[in-house]
């Protein structure tokens, strides 16, 4: 994959972000650093919110994509609701995920990001979620040993009756998929 | 006495709600029933997309969504959920469609190519607005036979019913629980965590960090005297119950508390039994929260 880096990254990104909801707010930033503060998870970022703005106005998005930073975002809403220039941040969060799947900066070792694919790939074929499946899934995609760590838990759940090995599935799955077969993502067709 | 204001909606419980949190399904149902709220199941509902689709397909995540919210306009009903995350993904939707023409106009595409049509004209809830805004004090405290004595609850709303549109309740500050709490003969304690991040997904896939957010969380809780948590979010509750011991173990305090859906206390004070809230399915004992209710 050719490497997307620099103004011509940021280029492509604000053309995405634009795309999406009040993304033009993203110019507003006044780098105050509010979103940085709320954020549940930004003492394990390498980049914080604020600094991710950052590094988008200096051309530097790929050092952002190529670390663990957005895959933290837990998507609490927290920057969102307290950012004064009304940025939806968690939604720019988003963007950066996808982006970074797009131009390859996501590798294998980001758990959370195989965890989103695993459940996208669940709820595809269903059109429900299936613990069961997504676990598996997650797991053999990331680390089968890390299983074990959940392993009393999930003996727990499973004498609850809380986790069910079968799937759930809905009967309007072809409607579905055409429906999710329609979209595509970014700022292309808009 | 004023006639009760009965509303019939249609009803999401979503993907956790019938697997790991059947609980949380349950006592709703029970908990509507009592109020004489009428809530009917979505027939063939699809996941809402939660924050993982949305994640890395934004905009077919808020199609999945759409489906719902157009099944929901055919049985001519609002929608309701009790599941936080599944009330974001489906409202976020429904204020994006109402507000933005470029989606709105992607989302009718694509609804329209699986044979679905959409126009905007239903709202979704969350069955802890519905019970506090639209059923409210006078109704709810009629329905109460068994309130709670001395029962100290720390109220924890999370982040995704007061987050990011505010509509239910201040995103910062929420009061909702305390009342419906308050209502119930509980006493609801201020509690500085009570919408910081429980970290949601990231308990499966970054641990150490979520352990540390789940046991602030917790030890908070114990250090401020309640007696339990109540929640108001499946995936909130997984990780505030089931990572107790080794939250306790990360931080080096005690983080054992018990967590319940505001629905199982609700239904108890209620006169529910412990069987019609599912108090069996929780990973916390559940015992002072029953020595404190009432006769």
């Amino acid at each position: 994959m050719e490497a997307v880096a620099g103004d011509r990254l940021k280029t492509i990104f604000l053309k995405d972000i634009y795309s999406i909801p009040d993304g033009e707010r993203i110019k507003q930033c006044l780098q105050c650093g509010t979103c940085s503060a709320s954020c549940p998870t930004a003492s394990w970022m390498e980049y914080t919110p604020r600094e991710i703005i950052a590094a988008l106005r200096a051309g530097i998005l790929e050092r952002v994509l190529k670390s663990n930073t957005v895959w933290l975002c837990s998507s609490c809403y927290s920057c969102t609701v307290r950012c004064p220039a009304g940025i939806k941040f968690t939604d720019v969060m988003y963007e950066l995920k996808r982006l970074g799947g797009k131009y390859g900066y996501v590798d294998r070792k980001s758990t959370t990001a195989q965890m989103a694919r695993a459940f996208c790939r669940t709820v595809d074929r269903w059109g429900k979620n299936a613990e069961c499946e997504l676990l598996a899934r997650y797991y053999l995609a990331t680390n089968p040993f890390k299983a074990l760590g959940q392993m009393i838990l999930g003996i727990k759940m499973i004498l609850k009756g809380r986790f069910p090995l079968y799937p759930h599935r809905i009967r309007g799955r072809k409607s579905l998929r055409k429906m999710i077969d329609a979209v595509q993502e970014g700022a292309q067709k808009t | 006495m004023i006639a009760p204001l009965k509303k019939a909606f249609s009803y999401y419980p979503g993907c956790s709600l019938t697997s790991t949190n059947r609980a949380y399904d349950i006592s709703t149902r029970n908990v509507a029933r009592v109020l004489g709220l009428e809530m009917m199941e979505l027939e063939d509902w699809n996941c809402c997309g939660a924050t993982a689709y949305m994640a890395i397909r934004e905009k077919r995540s808020f199609v999945l969504s759409a489906r719902n919210l157009a099944l929901a306009e055919k049985e001519g009903r609002d929608l309701v959920t009790a599941c936080a995350g599944c009330y974001l993904a489906l409202h976020k939707t429904n204020k994006y469609f109402a507000e933005d023409r470029k989606m709105r106009a992607e989302i009718e595409k694509a609804l329209e190519a699986g044979g679905e049509s959409y126009r905007g004209g239903i709202q979704v809830r969350h069955i802890l607005d519905v019970v506090v805004r639209d059923i409210g004090e006078e109704e709810v405290r009629q329905h109460v036979v068994t309130p709670f004595r001395g029962l100290k609850v720390a109220p924890y709303y999370g982040c995704q019913i007061t987050r990011p549109f505010g509509e239910i309740d201040d995103p910062d500050f929420p009061r909702a629980m305390h009342r419906l709490m308050e209502w119930i003969g509980a006493e609801p304690l201020e509690y500085g965590l009570a919408t910081k991040c429980c970290g949601g997904m990231l308990m499966t896939t970054i641990t150490d960090s979520a352990l540390e957010l789940v046991g602030r969380i917790l030890s908070e809780a114990r250090r401020i005297g309640a007696d339990c948590i109540a929640t108001a979010c499946p995936l909130c509750q997984i990780n505030l119950e089931g990572y107790q011991a080794k939250a306790s173990r990360k931080l080096g305090c005690d983080c054992s508390i018990p967590v319940l859906y505001f629905t199982q206390l609700l239904g108890l004070a209620l006169g529910l039994e412990a069987e019609q809230v599912a108090l069996d399915d929780n990973l916390t004992s559940s015992e002072p929260v029953i020595a404190a209710r009432g006769r």
